[in-house]
C-alpha cells in the first residue's frame, strides 16, 4: 500500500517537474529553453562532445576554404577512423575494469602479419589463390588468434597478479618483435581480392541504396527502442520524460541518422570508375555522366556494428555489469560472488578479438602487410576512449564517447593535414588537446559531485 | 545459558582456526547464533572478529573447523555458498560499487534477467523501489550512482540486498561506524526491526553503547582467542571492558585489575 502511494506521489511529482514548455509561458523564454532541455534528460558531457566535434569540424571547413565538410572528406574521415574506433570500444572496457592494454598497436601488427601471411603466402599452398571462402578463413584465424592473445595476457594478469601496465608492456615489445619475425621484415601484398572489401574503397562499400536501407532500419531500431523503454517505465510507473521530449529525441535521433546517410551518399565514383560500375551492371552510360554513391564503405559499417554490440554487451549484459563493478569496487565485486579474475581474463580476451577484427580491416584496407603495421596505435586508441570520458581511475566510461573520441582525434589529424600543418606540428596539436579535453572532463565531474 | 533456548541455534562455528603465515589470527573459536538474536562480537582491533565472520560469509577459507547451519553441516568456500545458505553479510566498508545505482548494487552478482538474458533493469529497479518504501521511504533518487548518496543512505541500500534475498542470518561488521547520530538511530531501529522478524545477527562493534543497546549474548576476543560469550543482562559495561582488555571473565579479575582498568 505504501507502494502505490508512493508511486502516485512520484508522478504527480514527475508531472509538475515536466510541464511541457507551452505551460510555461510566463516565465522568461531562455527559462522555459532550459527547462524544455532538461526534461530531455540528455547526457550532457555526450552533448558537450558533440558540440566540441560541430566546432572542429565548421573551424577547419573555413580553415581550409571550404574542404573538410565535403561529402568526400567526411566519407574519407570515415573509413580513416573506423580502425581506432574499433579498438577504442574494448580499451573503455579495459580501463573501466581498472587496467590498461598498451600491446593493442603491436598485437595489430602481429595478427595483421600473420592474417597477410595466411591468405598470400601460407593457404594458397592448399587451396590455391582468390578462392570465395579465403577470407572467412583468414578473418576467423585472426580472431582465435587475437582471442587467443589476449587470453594469455589477462591469465598472466589476473592469476599471477602482474599488473596490466607492465604485462601489456611486455606485449608491446614481444608482438612488435614477433611480427618482425614472422616474415623477417618483407612486407606481405598483395591482399586476396574478397579480403581486400574489408577494408573499404569503391567496392568495399555497400552503395547507394542499401545504405538507404540501413539507414531506415536504423531509424526504425531508434523509433523501436525508445517506445519499449518508455512502455516498459510506464509499466512499472517509474518517471518517463514528457512526450514531446521523446518524440523530439525520436525525430532528432532519426534525422541524424538518415541525414548521415544523405550526405555521406553524395560522394560519387569519380568517372573511371563509375562507368567500369555501369558496364559491370549493364548500365546504359548516358552523356553527361551517372552519379553513382559509394555508400557507407564496410570498415565504417564494421566499425558501427561493432560499437553496437559492445554497448549492448557493456549496458544490458551480466558481463558488462561486472567489469564497471570491478572498475568501481573490486572488493565489492568479490564479496558479491563475481568471479572478478575470470571477468578480466575475459576482458582481454574481448580486446583480443577486437584487434583481430582491427587488423583484418587495417590489412584489407592497406592491401599489404609491414612489420611495422599498427605502431604507436595504442596511444591514439587509448587517447580516444579517455577523450570519450573514460576515467583512467576506472568505472566510468561509454563505447558511444570513445567512438566519438576516435572521430574527434581523427578529424583534427584529418583537417591538420587539409591545412597543410606539418607532422611535427600535429602531434603537438593532438597531445594539446588530450590534455586538456581530459582536464575540462575532470573539472566537469568534479563539479558534479560536489 | 543464551536467551532463546528452546529452538536449535541457526548457526554454530565449532573449532574455528584461521591463521597467517604462523599468526594465529583465530584460534579454536566456538560461537553460535540463534533465530530472533541479536549476538555481539567484540574486542580490540586485530582481535580476529573480522576474520572469523569473514570464514561464515565465505571471504576467508578456514584452516579447520565446522560450520553447522540449521543442524546441517555446511561447507562455506565463497560469498555464494554462503549466500545459498541465507548469510548475507553487511561489511564494514560498505562493498558497494560507488559508480553504479542502488538496483544494480542490490542485485550485484544476482542480477535479475529477461528471457532473453539480459539485465533487466525495470524489474530490478522496481523491486528496489519497493523495499525502499519499507526500509527507507525518503531514499527516492534510486538511478543516481550510490557514490552520491548519503551514509545512510549507502547503508541502506546494503542492508536492503540482504533483506530482499530473504537472509535468515546476518553479519553486520560495524554497521554505524560511518554514520552520523541521526542515521545511526535510524539503523539500530533497522537492526532491531530486523531481529523481531526472526533474523539471527551477528553484530560486530567498537561501539559498546551499540553492543549494550542491541545485543542479547556478547561474545570477546582477544588476541585470536574466544575469552568468553556472556548474556548481556548478566554482565555490566566494566565486565565487558575487562574481557576485551585483560581477557578475563566475570568473576576472574583481581580488584587492583579493576582498579586499574578504571584509571
Amino acid at each position: 500500500m505504501a507502494v502505490t502511494e508512493e508511486t502516485k506521489t512520484g508522478e504527480a511529482a514527475a508531472l509538475e517537474r515536466d510541464e511541457s514548455p507551452a505551460a510555461g509561458l510566463l516565465a522568461s523564454p531562455w527559462a522555459v529553453i532550459k527547462r524544455g532541455f532538461r526534461s530531455l534528460d540528455l547526457d550532457t558531457r555526450l552533448f558537450g562532445m558533440i558540440a566540441g566535434l560541430l566546432v572542429i569540424w565548421v573551424l577547419f571547413h573555413f580553415w581550409s576554404g571550404g574542404t573538410f565538410l565535403t561529402p568526400r572528406n567526411l566519407w574519407n574521415l570515415t573509413v580513416q577512423t573506423s580502425v581506432v574506433a574499433i579498438m577504442a570500444t574494448g580499451m573503455v572496457m579495459i580501463i573501466v575494469s581498472r587496467n590498461i592494454d598498451l600491446s593493442v598497436g603491436s598485437m595489430l601488427g602481429f595478427i595483421g602479419m600473420f592474417m597477410a601471411l595466411l591468405q598470400a603466402e601460407w593457404l594458397p599452398q592448399y587451396i590455391g589463390f582468390d578462392q570465395w571462402y579465403t577470407w572467412i578463413i583468414v578473418l576467423a584465424a585472426g580472431l582465435v588468434l587475437g582471442a587467443t592473445l589476449g587470453l594469455l595476457q589477462g591469465a598472466v594478469i589476473a592469476y599471477a597478479a602482474v599488473p596490466s601496465f607492465i604485462v601489456t608492456l611486455g606485449g608491446l615489445l614481444i608482438w612488435r618483435g614477433l611480427a618482425w619475425v614472422l616474415a623477417s621484415g618483407r612486407t606481405i601484398a598483395p591482399m586476396d581480392s574478397a579480403f581486400q572489401l574489408l577494408g573499404g574503397g569503391a567496392r568495399g562499400s555497400i552503395g547507394g541504396t542499401i545504405s538507404w536501407i540501413i539507414g531506415v532500419l536504423a531509424c526504425a531500431a531508434v523509433v523501436l527502442l525508445l517506445a519499449s523503454r518508455r512502455r516498459t517505465r510506464l509499466k512499472f510507473g517509474f518517471r518517463v520524460r514528457p512526450l514531446w521530449a521523446d518524440i523530439a529525441l525520436t525525430v532528432f535521433g532519426c534525422a541524424s541518422v538518415l541525414g548521415a546517410v544523405w550526405f555521406l551518399n553524395r560522394y560519387f565514383m569519380p568517372e573511371g570508375l563509375a562507368m567500369a560500375y555501369a558496364e559491370e551492371n549493364g548500365l546504359e552510360w548516358p552523356a553527361g555522366g551517372l552519379e553513382i554513391p559509394f555508400g557507407i564503405a564496410n570498415p565504417v559499417l564494421i566499425a558501427i556494428g561493432t560499437a553496437i554490440v559492445m554497448t549492448f554487451i557493456a549496458t544490458r549484459r551480466r558481463f558488462g555489469r561486472y567489469i564497471f563493478s570491478i572498475g568501481g569496487n573490486p572488493e565489492a565485486a568479490a564479496l558479491a560472488g563475481i568471479k572478478t579474475r575470470r571477468t578480466i581474463v575475459m576482458t582481454f580476451m574481448m580486446m583480443g578479438i577486437l584487434v583481430g577484427l582491427a587488423a583484418g580491416v587495417q590489412v584489407a584496407r592497406l592491401n599489404s602487410a609491414t612489420s611495422g603495421l599498427g605502431t604507436l596505435q595504442e596511444l591514439y586508441v587509448i587517447a580516444a576512449a579517455v577523450i570519450g570520458g573514460t576515467s583512467l581511475a576506472g568505472g566510468i566510461g561509454t563505447i558511444f564517447g570513445a567512438v566519438l573520441g576516435a572521430l574527434v582525434m581523427q578529424s583534427l589529424q584529418s583537417g591538420m593535414v587539409l591545412v597543410g600543418i606539418e607532422t611535427a606540428l600535429q602531434d603537438v596539436v593532438v597531445g594539446v588537446v588530450l590534455v586538456v579535453a581530459v582536464a575540462v572532463d575532470v573539472a566537469y565531474r568534479r563539479r558534479q559531485t560536489t | 545459558m543464551s536467551a532463546p533456548t528452546a529452538t536449535r541455534p541457526l548457526v554454530e562455528m565449532r573449532d574455528m582456526n584461521v591463521s597467517f603465515g604462523g599468526v594465529h589470527a583465530v584460534e579454536n573459536v566456538t560461537i553460535d547464533l540463534y533465530p530472533g538474536e541479536i549476538h555481539a562480537l567484540v574486542g580490540g582491533n586485530g582481535a580476529g572478529k573480522s576474520t572469523l565472520i569473514k570464514t561464515l560469509s565465505g571471504a576467508q577459507r578456514p584452516d579447520s573447523g565446522q560450520i553447522w547451519v540449521n543442524g546441517e553441516h555446511v561447507v562455506i568456500h565463497s560469498p555464494i555458498d554462503a549466500k545459498n545458505h541465507g548469510i548475507e553479510t553487511i561489511y564494514q566498508t560498505l562493498a558497494l560499487a560507488d559508480n553504479i545505482d542502488a538496483p544494480g548494487n542490490m542485485f550485484l552478482g544476482r542480477e535479475l534477467r529477461t528471457r532473453f538474458g539480459n539485465l533487466d533493469d525495470s524489474a530490478m529497479e522496481a523491486a528496489t523501489r519497493d523495499i525502499m518504501a519499507r526500509l527507507n521511504p525518503k531514499f527516492e533518487n534510486l538511478k543516481a550512482p550510490v557514490a552520491s548518496l548519503s551514509g545512510g543512505q549507502r547503508q541502506s541500500v546494503a542492508i536492503a540486498r540482504a533483506v530482499h534475498f530473504n537472509a535468515r542470518i546476518m553479519i553486520m561488521d560495524e554497521p554505524t561506524a560511518a554514520l552520523g547520530p541521526a542515521e545511526t538511530e535510524q539503523v539500530r531501529q533497522l537492526i532491531r526491526q530486523l531481529k523481531d522478524d526472526g533474523l539471527g545477527i551477528i553484530l560486530i562493534s567498537h561501539d559498546i553503547h551499540d553492543v549494550f543497546d542491541l545485543a542479547d549474548r556478547i561474545s570477546v576476543m582477544l588476541q585470536g582467542r574466544l575469552v568468553g560469550t556472556v548474556n548481556k543482562d548478566d554482565v555490566t559495561m566494566d565486565d565487558v571492558l575487562a574481557m576485551i582488555i585483560i581477557g578475563k571473565r566475570p568473576g576472574e579479575t583481581t580488584q587492583s585489575e579493576l582498579d586499574e582498568l578504571r584509571g
